[in-house]
């Protein structure tokens, strides 16, 4: 497989505006004789389908929900990264390109990086053009606030619902083009299959939720904006629906899948409370502006937390990183939290959690300063845990947040299908080993408003593209395919239900590829997860039938892919024999426990390539250049 | 904890339904309310009966799917609370709880609690937005939005389009909803233009989709996850009432040549 990433030449802030120019055009009247499918509605799916219909192309989207409003980008809380310098605090287009390259630990293509901050400063005038309802300061200017693992304040926020207010923003823009009849939505609609005819994606095949009818469509592209995969590990703060599906569909019809062992671990969230436990909530990063986290100084000390005098207090992330603290990027301060767990120091009823304080903040600044930054946090928490975070500290733990890698793409956001196009965190482009907060929502709608508006064209103009219709054969396959694996779903009615198996898989994910990782612990894994999948196509129970709302077999569905996919994540996590941003190898590190990358046998993108059923995936590389951040070990000390 | 729970299940769209009584037995009073459901639908998979379906997502109280009548309350006993965030300490152990889909006229039953709210969809469609097309903006910072009125904005933008203020409504008015998103755009210099356009055509879509009239019984704000409050239906009514007295006919061919 030839990875060709199609960056421009150039110096790397022309690079973009260049392509642009470069790009063929599709003529205006001419727009409306393509068809584009967008899967997914969420920042990245929402923002590109409402934006391509704008352009007049003719647009089909789809969401597995019962509406668009509700794809996962709405959970997101903290903020949106944008270089605007409102602050005067020292920021700019390439301070925000170098701390993503550098918060990525090295592991993303530096052009694409750039051009996201580039856009950065669009998104937020286009979101405010949209009614969007930012803070504000008391003169109506637009408010910001720190994030992990940058030293300027370059976050924009609304309460702690920005994910949501975005989302609606782009949610408004998708509804107003539904009223115009340039897109026609499909909600409660499953993708189960990417339809490839001469090498070329041109649809793809559904199935209706609702009636479990299977059906086909036509597209002359396609763009995958369907999330990341972070429910591979069961326990996720993802919401429950968020799968891999589609992207795996993609994958086996071959699409590169990009590094899938990067997976981020957010620092920040509500530890698990007992078995039934179905998902785990986020605490926003925000908090650490305030909060300082903390575990007792003694191993085993039960003491209540206000009993505990400061001195035998450990402020661990003050100790170990002086200049960055509460602050250092999620990955590190993830790894921190279970050091202190793992020596026995952690805190609440299991021992793995630390503390979140924000008594200090609350003596320097008032209850009140602190209720009107995070209110709605503080009120979430106490809903969830019965305990009130303006008097006891919170507790909280690491959990899977995010997945860096997904579907390979070029600097057109192409995969390598030709005419397949991925979005947001489904694609693997711009966060190489670690995502910095507030990143996500920006890259989700730069690709969405900006990019692939844009891109799309060039493929479009490029090459004519034979007329084809449902009946053709590579559609009738697809649709077989489908109808016999829900049949097989159906009749087995074995003895485990669909989320005992996935939760087994959860548990070997998180012990043997969590939060660090070791050679031996990968092969064990890549043992326990064949046999998992054999026993789940041998005795797992989905009850009901195909022609009717069957949540079940939607479920099996999904963990029928996770049990491949966390398989792939395992053998990409063996291969890397470095440990960079979320991918901690514990063979590979510093004396003082740091990640320790190796840049000489391991600066690529692994983009693997599906080989057939029962074949080892082939491994493909495609090299990382920095040209204008300089290799150097990460440093927030 | 062990609780009785009594649940609509109705197999399909034209089908009846009827209440069915289950057991939920060892429940850990930490456990959500969806927990609980999990647990019981575990069991009924594993006795071979069709578990109860519901919808669902993220879990933590802003995708707005879960949507459930609580012993005859949206969302259940608990304020400012969506079914998913809803903690089974809130209940009484041995009690016996009601479930119920949402019951408004213009959210037909799909399936036992899962209900179609896509007449929510339509009206946002029917002009739930300002036209901002991609690529125009100009700097964010040059319009100026005092902090209250983005404060206020963000209080009424804060709905999750969980229908819950139409099933509590004794008429099933979405009339919560409808000026939720009606005073968020209007109390924004960027929303302007489009304003009494906006309330106008969003008002009468709420309206063609079968919902009732608002007759300020106030039980949608009791009933809101996010506490959205009644002030925004009268900030709708009465920017419907200057829209319909200021109404200027819109003429197509202005502008082009």
């Amino acid at each position: 497989m030839e990875l060709r990433a199609r960056v421009p030449d150039g110096p790397i802030e022309k690079k973009w505006d260049k392509h642009r120019f470069e790009m063929k055009l599709v003529n205006p009247a001419n727009k409306r004789k393509f068809t584009i499918i967008v899967v997914g509605s969420g920042l990245a799916g929402g923002s590109g389908a409402a934006t391509l219909a704008e352009l007049g192309y003719n647009v089909k989207c789809f969401c597995f929900q019962d509406s668009p409003r509700r794809a996962h980008s709405i959970a997101a809380q903290g903020g949106i990264n944008a270089a605007k310098n409102y602050q005067n605090d020292g920021d700019s287009v390439y301070r925000l390109f170098y701390d993503t390259v550098k918060g990525g630990d090295f592991r993303s293509r530096e052009a694409n990086v750039y051009r996201l901050a580039q856009l950065s400063v669009n998104i937020i005038d286009q979101c405010v053009a949209q009614g969007v309802p930012f803070a504000r300061e008391y003169g109506g200017l637009l408010a910001n606030r720190s994030f992990g693992g940058a030293q300027v304040s370059r976050t924009f926020y609304a309460r702690g619902q920005t994910g949501q207010q975005l989302l609606l923003g782009a949610y408004q823009a998708l509804e107003r083009q539904i009223g115009k009849g340039t897109v026609r939505m499909y909600p409660r609609t499953e993708m189960l299959d990417l339809v490839v005819i001469d090498g070329v994606a041109r649809g793809i095949v559904t199935r209706n939720l609702i009636t479990g009818a299977i059906e086909s469509h036509t597209a002359d592209a396609v763009v995958l904006g369907t999330g990341g995969y972070g429910n591979v590990f069961y326990l996720s703060t993802n919401a429950k629906g968020s799968n891999a599906t589609a992207i795996w569909r993609a994958y086996k019809r071959g699409a590169a899948f990009a590094n899938p062992c990067y997976t981020q671990i957010h620092p920040t969230c509500i530890p698990k409370s007992g078995e039934y436990q179905s998902k785990l909530t986020l605490m926003s990063e925000s908090l650490r502006n305030d909060g300082r986290v903390w575990v007792p100084l003694a191993k085993g000390d039960k003491r209540p937390p206000n009993q505990i005098p400061g001195a035998e207090r450990d402020y661990y992330l003050e100790r170990m990183y002086p200049s960055f603290g509460n602050l250092a990027p999620r990955d590190i301060a993830s790894r921190a939290a279970k050091r202190v767990c793992d020596e026995g120091r952690g805190v609440g009823p299991t021992g793995l959690g630390v503390y979140l304080d924000f008594a200090s903040a609350i003596q320097r600044l008032g209850v009140e300063a602190i209720r009107e930054r995070y209110g709605n946090l503080f009120e979430m928490y106490q809903r969830i845990t019965d305990e009130n975070p303006y008097v006891v500290p919170m507790r909280i733990y690491p959990a899977v947040h995010y997945t860096m890698g997904g579907l390979w793409v070029d600097y057109n956001l192409m995969s390598t299908i030709p005419g397949l196009h991925v979005v947001g965190e489904a694609n693997f482009s711009d966060h190489g080993a670690n995502r910095l907060g507030a990143s996500a929502l920006m890259q989700g709608l730069a690709d969405g408003y900006y990019i692939i508006s844009n891109t799309i064209a060039d493929y479009l103009a490029s090459g004519k593209l034979p007329p084809v219709d449902a009946t053709h054969p590579a559609f009738r396959e697809a649709e077989a395919q489908i109808a016999s694996r829900t049949t097989r779903f159906l009749s087995i009615r074995g003895t485990r239900t669909v989320d005992s198996f996935h939760r087994e898989l959860g548990n070997i994910m998180w012990e043997y590829c969590g939060m660090s990782r070791n050679e031996e612990g990968l092969e064990t894994a890549l043992q326990l997860i064949p046999k998992l999948r054999e026993e789940f196509w041998r005795d797992v129970n989905v009850p009901g039938s195909a022609d009717t709302l069957n949540q079940a077999l939607e479920k099996a569905g999904r963990v029928a892919d996770f049990l491949e996919l966390g398989e792939l994540i395992c053998l990409d996590a063996l291969e890397r024999r470095e440990s960079c941003g979320g991918h901690f190898r514990e063979e590979y590190q510093t004396p003082d426990g740091e990640a320790l990358r190796d840049d000489e046998h391991f600066a690529y993108v692994a983009a693997w390539e599906y080989a057939g059923q029962g074949r080892r995936p082939i491994l493909n590389k495609e090299p990382l250049d920095f040209e204008y951040v300089h290799l150097a070990q990460r440093s927030y000390k | 904890m062990n609780f009785t729970l009594r649940v609509w299940r109705q197999a399909g769209p034209g089908t009846p339904g009827k209440m069915v009584e289950y057991k939920a037995t060892g429940i850990s009073p930490e456990a959500s309310f969806l927990e609980m459901m999990d647990v019981v639908n575990e069991q009924l998979t594993l006795k071979g009966e069709e578990p109860i379906a519901f919808d669902h997502d993220c879990r933590e109280g802003i995708c707005g799917s879960c949507a459930m009548m609580i012993d005859g309350m949206a969302h259940g006993p608990n304020k400012g609370t969506a079914t998913c965030q809803l903690h089974m300490r809130s209940f009484a152990d041995g009690a016996t709880i009601l479930v119920e889909p949402w019951r408004v006229r213009a959210f037909p039953v799909v399936k036992d609690l899962c209900v179609d709210r896509s007449a929510l969809d339509r009206i946002i469609a029917a002009g739930g937005f300002i036209t901002a097309a991609t690529g125009g903006a100009r700097d964010a910072n040059d319009i100026l939005v005092p902090k209250v009125a983005a404060d206020l904005a963000m209080d009424a933008a804060a709905c999750i389009g969980c229908g819950a203020c139409a099933a509590a409504c004794p008429n099933g008015s979405a009339s919560l909803f409808t000026a939720a998103k009606i005073t968020h755009l209007a109390e924004l210099p960027q929303g302007q233009p489009e304003r009494f356009r906006r309330v106008i055509a969003m008002v009468a879509h709420h309206d063609a989709e079968g919902f009732g009239g608002c007759t300020f019984h106030g039980e949608c704000q009791i009933a809101c996850p996010k506490e959205i409050s009644i002030d925004t239906i009268a900030h709708m009514n009465r920017d419907y009432m200057s829209a319909t007295a200021a109404s200027r006919e819109e003429k197509a061919a202005g502008g082009t040549g």
